[in-house]
């Protein structure tokens, strides 16, 4: 395939990707709308203004960013696994394979499917956040680029969760006994400054806390961690999340006998 | 000639350690209507996920016009398109959508892609129904969607693997004419069937496969000639209570108005009648009992000799 072809069939599935996941607008763009709402309601207005100021801020300010980031990578996640397993389980991820289209354009492809729902949402969310604070931007090129690459990350991990899927009980195993307890656990609710020496030490292992923090720090200008080995893990893990993710899918795995 | 496919000694045997392919040959030249046929299991579907990179080859040789599959596939994909047999596009897309991505995956604009996505659409007699989501497709259209879906890229080499199982006869038909219409301006046709009549009327070639192994590699003329005898059904104008001897003759009384006779290839169906005729017997018409390929195919995978080997053993054709 020349360039231009490979370019046009990536597209075509980034478009088909993002329709799927905008016709079920009311399974997958409502939803974390509502659920947001709800945290800043309870967290932010209820319990907040008990807690006061955390790190120079109001509560419900230091929590948005990290309630943003939870949904982006939610979203994120849980559009590629959920498109990829469904393709296997209906087989039209054949229509693909048949065809000359490389696979790191085929992985690319749903990558930015799931950076495309996970944006949205973000972006939804965010507006739900103008409802509840004055959300004020310290360093918006930060901002922007933590989000996309924590999106781009978290959607080469539902990738790969979608990969060795065998039933739909595989594709919520991950976001329900991993995912969601790394992103509460990840500082989005609180500074690990907050917590003995111990916890901070094991709070580091969790990657999220480096995506939560550089975005907040993108928002109010305060993180716990350094924002290069923030930059440096994700990179990192975008590297060798692709990385696995076309192996498996040169290998064919789970896809061709 | 061009060889659309060739094969040679193709083996593949799953992780279960299921031996699919013994290590087959053949070869598919440009512009033919190529039979593969088999009884389930044969192999037939394991060739073609190995041609179609569906699934992945133990050992052999894949040539798709002249491109080794090892050496560039994507070159040897944009030639193939393929009609599976299971429904497996997303059945919550429109169908204009199916065909569109198609066409999308092979590089095609989404402009002209979805001018083609019409025009195959149209072609199919599924324009109608465009923007009806897939699922909600009735089993003849699934199949057209797939076909219209296989051919949006114009491959020179369309493989349909049971693309009528589960159509009536009318859609079947139309789908025959059409299938033929695209071989005629220039496309090459591997199709699997287990109506055997549609291989019979359609192909030119044929390959037949059981156990994983090539079992018959030929023209249709040629296996078709390799058939010893034929049985026909006689219809009879006045009832018949005993039948009279017929010597020379393998015939049936399967009921007061229905004979069943065995011709043997060097016979004359005319020496029939005209024995019927001298006993008083009227035919009022007349019908194989069974397909021709069929009778063939049936020796061919039960794994007795043909019929042609039983002639050379000495095999006796006794009369009734």
């Amino acid at each position: 395939m020349t360039p231009r072809q490979k370019y046009v069939a990536f597209k075509t599935i980034v478009i088909k990707e993002v329709l799927r996941f905008a016709r079920i607008w009311l399974q997958t763009v409502l939803p974390p709308m509502i659920t947001t709402a709800l945290y800043f309601v309870i967290f932010g207005n209820l319990i907040g203004s008990q807690i006061g100021d955390m790190q120079g801020v109001r509560y419900m300010e230091y929590i948005v960013p990290g309630l943003i980031m939870m949904a982006v990578i939610t979203n994120s996640y849980a559009n590629v696994v959920s498109s990829f397993y469904g393709s296997k389980f209906q087989r039209h991820i054949e229509e693909m394979l048949v065809s000359p289209v490389p696979n790191y354009i085929i992985l690319l492809g749903f990558m930015a499917g799931g950076v495309a729902r996970g944006l949205t949402v973000g972006v939804a969310v965010t507006g739900v956040a103008l409802f509840f604070s004055h959300l004020q931007v310290h360093n918006i090129a930060v901002a922007v680029s933590v989000v996309v690459l924590t999106s781009i990350l978290f959607s080469l991990g539902g990738f790969i969760n979608g990969v060795y899927a065998k039933s739909f009980d595989d594709i919520s195993i991950v976001p329900t006994f991993i995912l969601t307890p790394l992103t509460y656990l990840g500082g989005v609710f609180y500074s690990i400054h907050m917590l003995p020496s111990f916890w901070q030490h094991v709070s580091r292992v969790n990657p999220i806390l480096y995506m939560v923090n550089a975005f907040r720090y993108g928002f109010i200008g305060v993180s716990d961690i350094s924002l290069y080995v923030s930059y440096g893990i994700i990179l990192a893990f975008i590297a060798v999340l692709f990385t696995v993710a076309l192996w498996l899918l040169d290998k064919g795995h789970g896809i061709r006998s | 000639m061009t060889t659309a496919l060739s094969i040679r000694d193709l083996k593949k045997t799953y992780a279960n350690g299921l031996v699919a392919l013994k290590g087959i040959d053949l070869d598919v030249e440009q512009g033919d209507f190529f039979a593969l046929l088999g009884p389930n299991g044969a192999g037939k579907s394991t060739t073609i996920g190995i041609i179609t990179s569906l699934i992945n080859k133990t050992a052999g040789k894949v040539s798709i016009f002249g491109t080794d599959i090892d050496a560039d596939f994507a070159t040897a994909k944009g030639f193939l398109g393929l009609v599976p047999q299971e429904f497996n596009f997303n059945g919550f897309e429109p169908a204009e959508e199916v065909v569109a991505n198609q066409a999308g995956y092979y590089g095609i604009d989404r402009a002209q892609a979805f001018e083609r996505a019409e025009h195959y659409l149209r072609q199919l007699g599924l324009w109608d129904k465009r923007r009806e989501i897939g699922r909600n497709l009735s089993g003849g259209m699934k199949r057209r969607l797939m076909i219209a879906r296989a051919l949006v890229h114009e491959p020179k080499l369309l493989i349909l693997d049971e693309p009528t199982a589960g159509v009536d006869i009318e859609i079947r038909r139309s789908m025959w004419k059409f299938l033929s219409e695209i071989n005629a301006r220039g496309t090459t046709i591997i199709l699997t069937t287990h109506y055997l009549e549609e291989a019979e009327s359609l192909c030119r070639n044929i390959a037949i496969i059981n156990g994983g192994a090539i079992v018959e590699h030929s023209s249709m003329k040629q296996l078709l000639a390799k058939l010893q005898t034929e049985t026909f059904v006689l219809d009879l104008r006045a009832p018949l209570m005993q039948l009279p001897v017929l010597p020379g003759h393998r015939v049936n009384l399967v009921d007061e108005f229905t004979l069943e006779a065995e011709i043997s290839k060097e016979r004359s169906i005319n020496a029939l009648f005209s024995d019927l005729a001298a006993n008083g017997i009227e035919v009022l018409s007349m019908r194989n009992k069974s397909n021709r390929l069929e009778q063939l195919f049936m020796n061919l995978v039960d794994g007795n000799h043909f019929p042609a080997k039983h002639h050379e053993t000495g095999a006796p054709e006794s009369s009734a």
